[in-house]
């Protein structure tokens, strides 16, 4: 009768959200509303409609939310690549901007958004359960709790995303929904660290992987900088409009505390937790360095808490937080390649199947992302490579290389590597396509990272460049002007990228129906010539 | 395995940490030299900056170099006043007119006030002070105001229409449709006429009318044959530039209700100095008279 309780807690909250409709303080929250509540009806719908299953054995791994969660991954990876073509083409030809919902400034957080949260998010929460379960050899704590997380994070992703295209935001960068959507996920996240945290405790091993340790950060991090940076007051409870508690420097600083350690926790300490599974799985190989890996994590995490001032460098921030910034920013080089160094070495003694394996091509590409954007972060911190760099497209660039090259390299070798296992397929559809994925998205962001590094150095050059006379030379319009070349180029990097994933989606597709392509080895073997017996 | 035996990675001869999870085991590599001292060497990099420039939240502490932000952009700011301030004194000592005669100040002028019209001009004007739709272009040699660089001088300083400064120029053509002083034949007709003092393809019966409606309402501001009057800012009707389109349509339409652009006066807002390097930029685009 578990089922019965859902229904009706499902139904209540769709009432309340029928109440919401009817009665908010402003227009905004009256449609936000109607969306929930169209969104819960069909929930309690879809779910009466369901057939009980039975209850699968208690002692095997849950792995349900996990195949809910490759398929969500995918699904959101694809809708936030498509938006960013989408707007990287509105930056490249403005007549694009469909007003209102979709011009640029709502399209943006729905791009950022959709692939942080969205995408990343559900990778993070799908391998997290995947690996917990693995290396603790224990079921998922909670019962049932695994599935609201799973639940509940689509239905904060739904809400975020449709606030932003009805003009909803509090206009904090990557943290952008209000007040009551920063609520839910907050009850979200806790739940996700019930989950997670209960695992690791009745776990049937006497340590804790390594794995667990970066996926564990990241949740308790991400769950306190949430929080904190979300403090707001709202005007009414049936308004969308809420007003932060802090102002000034001190709220653009916790702005980009949040920020930079949403890159830092969400971005590097989750998914080098991912790559810390997933790396020794398919390459077979014994982890590099158990000491590296304990040094490595604990200086990172130590380190990247106190990074975020590097956002706000010649700014209003005192001279002492922009100082402490960068240095952080600059020890930070070594603990991040730590985890770079472990993942390529694990390779040792496997070199071959960068040859052999794309999967594994594609981690290594990840790592090599990771390491490259890696370096130039702290690069970037010091001021006076910062203030070339600073609100250009550098910036961009950056992220982007560290986010399409790691993130989501990384994410997908562990989706090549889940769905067989999970799906009971006996393997891939097409180890072909898997390598036609690989290098569509490589070339995708070479073009765009290279693309950006000139855009954006050109653009540093052109706003601080003095005539004989100590007069500037261009405009800002000028500047803008001479982006557009770029900027085409930049959708076509990101058309390559989405491309590649769209390979994947059918790739993923075939692969769970069970179909094997008929299709020549990638690799010809050649016969290993073997000693005598 | 029993206790103090040691599991050894075969391939690389290293022995693991005798742990494994879910068939994963971690070899007890020690940490790579080059990595540790290069992090060491961050961190005493890290110490010495912390040293040499401001690092604690102390007021009045800047650091071994006192150094600050706001003293750098100051020091900054100063170095490049004082390096113009030779020639920026002279301009502000010199006529407006006088200061093409002084070469290296009339190329200092021009640079200046090139660099001024990208910020302040250029998002009614263009980048290339071209104009568009309702903005002059300052390129060619037809000035509603004038041409010399006093005239020049005279626009930027109080701008056109603009309630706020005494001095603004200002001219109001009346609306001839909307206040009924001419009907809609009457407008059509002169249109064609304007048409055909510009030279361009007009219906000859419509604008025999409109010479009589023109010399009548119109001749009095834009001239007998369109000339226009820079006095009072009445633009040449005869040429081929039109600020708010050629087509009859467009005629008759700003002889109906006419579109009066406004322009900021700028001579309170950038002082004299830089209006004066403006001056001398707008004069030597090319129409300068």
């Amino acid at each position: 009768m578990k089922q019965t309780a859902q229904v009706v807690a499902i139904a209540v909250a769709a009432i309340i959200a029928l109440f919401g409709a009817a009665n908010g303080s402003d227009a905004l929250f009256r449609a936000h509303f109607g969306i929930l509540f169209i969104v819960l009806v069909l929930a309690a719908f879809l779910l009466l409609r369901r057939e009980e299953k039975p209850t699968d054995d208690p002692d095997a791994y849950m792995d349900g939310p996990i195949k809910y969660g490759t398929i969500a991954t995918l699904f959101w990876g694809v809708v936030g690549l498509l938006a960013g073509v989408a707007i990287a083409a509105q930056l490249a030809w403005p007549e694009l901007n469909l007003e209102p919902y979709f011009n640029f400034g709502r399209m943006r957080p729905l791009h950022t958004s959709a692939v942080i949260f969205a995408f990343g998010g559900n990778a993070l929460i799908c391998t997290s359960f995947y690996v917990v379960q693995r290396t603790t050899r224990a079921r998922l704590f909670g019962g049932d709790l695994a599935w609201f997380v799973f639940w509940g994070y689509q239905l904060f992703i739904i809400m975020a995303a449709t606030g932003y295209l009805l003009g909803s935001t509090q206009s904090k960068e990557y943290a952008e929904p209000e007040w009551y959507v920063d609520l839910w996920l907050t009850i979200v996240w806790v739940a996700y660290l019930l989950v997670f945290l209960g695992t690791i405790l009745k776990r049937k091993e006497p340590h804790i992987y390594v794995a667990n340790w970066f996926y564990l950060s990241f949740i308790v991090t991400v769950a306190m900088l949430h929080v904190v940076n979300n403090l707001a007051l709202p005007v009414s409870l049936s308004g969308t409009i809420s007003y932060s508690a802090f102002a000034g420097v001190q709220d653009a600083l916790t702005q980009w505390w949040y920020g930079h350690n949403a890159v830092g926790f969400f971005l590097t300490a989750g998914f080098l937790g991912m790559m810390y599974y997933f790396m020794p799985k398919q390459a077979e190989r014994p982890v590099y360095s158990y000491r590296l890996s304990i040094v490595h994590f604990w200086s990172l995490i130590f380190l990247y808490i106190w990074a975020g001032p590097h956002h706000l460098h010649y700014t209003a921030l005192p001279d002492w937080a922009q100082t402490l910034g960068m240095v952080f920013s600059v020890m930070l080089w070594m603990p991040s390649w730590g985890g770079m160094i472990n993942g390529l070495m694990t390779l040792s003694g496997a070199w071959d199947k960068i040859r052999t394996d794309p999967v594994i091509r594609l981690m290594v590409m990840a790592l090599a992302f990771y390491g490259m954007s890696t370096f130039e972060g702290p690069m970037m911190s010091i001021k006076s490579v910062n203030s070339l760099s600073h609100y250009t497209d550098w910036t961009i660039g950056h992220v982007h290389s560290g986010a399409l090259g790691w993130v989501g390299m990384i994410s997908f070798a562990a989706i090549y590597f889940l769905v067989p296992r999970l799906f009971g397929a006996k393997q891939l559809y097409s180890l072909r396509l898997v390598n036609w994925h690989f290098w569509l998205a490589t070339l995708g962001i070479v073009v765009y990272a290279a693309v950006m590094w000139v855009s954006g150095i050109q653009q540093g050059l052109m706003w601080r460049e003095y005539d004989p006379e100590g007069f500037l030379v261009y405009s800002f319009a000028e500047s803008v002007a001479a982006m557009h070349p770029y900027y085409v180029l930049r959708a076509l990097g990101g058309l390559l990228y989405l491309a590649g994933a769209l390979v994947m989606v059918f790739n993923i597709y075939m692969t769970i129906k069970g179909r094997i392509r008929d299709e020549a080895p990638l690799v010809t073997q050649h016969p290993t010539p073997a000693p005598a017996e | 395995m029993s206790a103090g035996e040691k599991d050894v990675d075969a391939i690389t001869g290293t022995e693991t940490t005798g742990h494994e999870w879910d068939g994963i085991k971690e070899l007890n590599t020690p940490l790579p030299r080059w990595w540790l001292y290069i992090f060491y060497a961050t961190i005493v990099f890290a110490i010495g900056y912390c040293i040499y420039y401001p690092s604690m939240p102390v007021d009045g502490h800047k650091g071994v170099s006192g150094y600050s932000s706001r003293g750098d952009v100051q020091k900054d700011l100063d170095a490049a006043a004082a390096a113009q301030s030779g020639m920026l004194d002279q301009i502000a000592a010199t006529d407006v007119g006088a200061i093409k005669d002084d070469p290296d100040l009339h190329r200092f002028a021009v640079a200046g006030g090139a660099s001024a019209f990208k910020v302040h001009c250029t998002q009614c004007h263009g980048s290339g002070a071209a104009g568009s739709a309702g903005y002059p272009n300052l390129n060619d040699d037809n000035w509603l105001w004038g041409g010399t660089v006093q005239e020049i001088h005279q626009t930027i300083t109080h701008g056109i229409r603009f309630a706020e400064d005494d001095d603004s120029r200002y001219s109001e053509m009346p609306a001839f449709g909307r206040d009924e002083l001419l009907d809609a034949a009457d407008i059509k007709a002169t249109a064609n006429y304007v048409r055909k003092l510009a030279g361009l393809d007009h219906d000859a019966a419509l604008a025999g009318t409109g010479a009589t409606v023109f010399a009548e309402n119109c001749a009095s501001c834009h001239g007998d044959a369109g000339l226009g009057d820079k006095e009072q800012g009445a633009p040449n009707l005869s040429d081929a530039i039109w600020l708010y389109g050629s087509e009859t349509a467009d005629i008759a339409a700003q002889i109906r209700l006419p579109k009066h652009g406004v322009m900021p006066a700028w001579g309170s807002r950038l002082g004299d100095t830089t209006v004066k390097q403006l001056s001398v930029y707008v004069h030597a685009l090319g129409g300068g008279e």
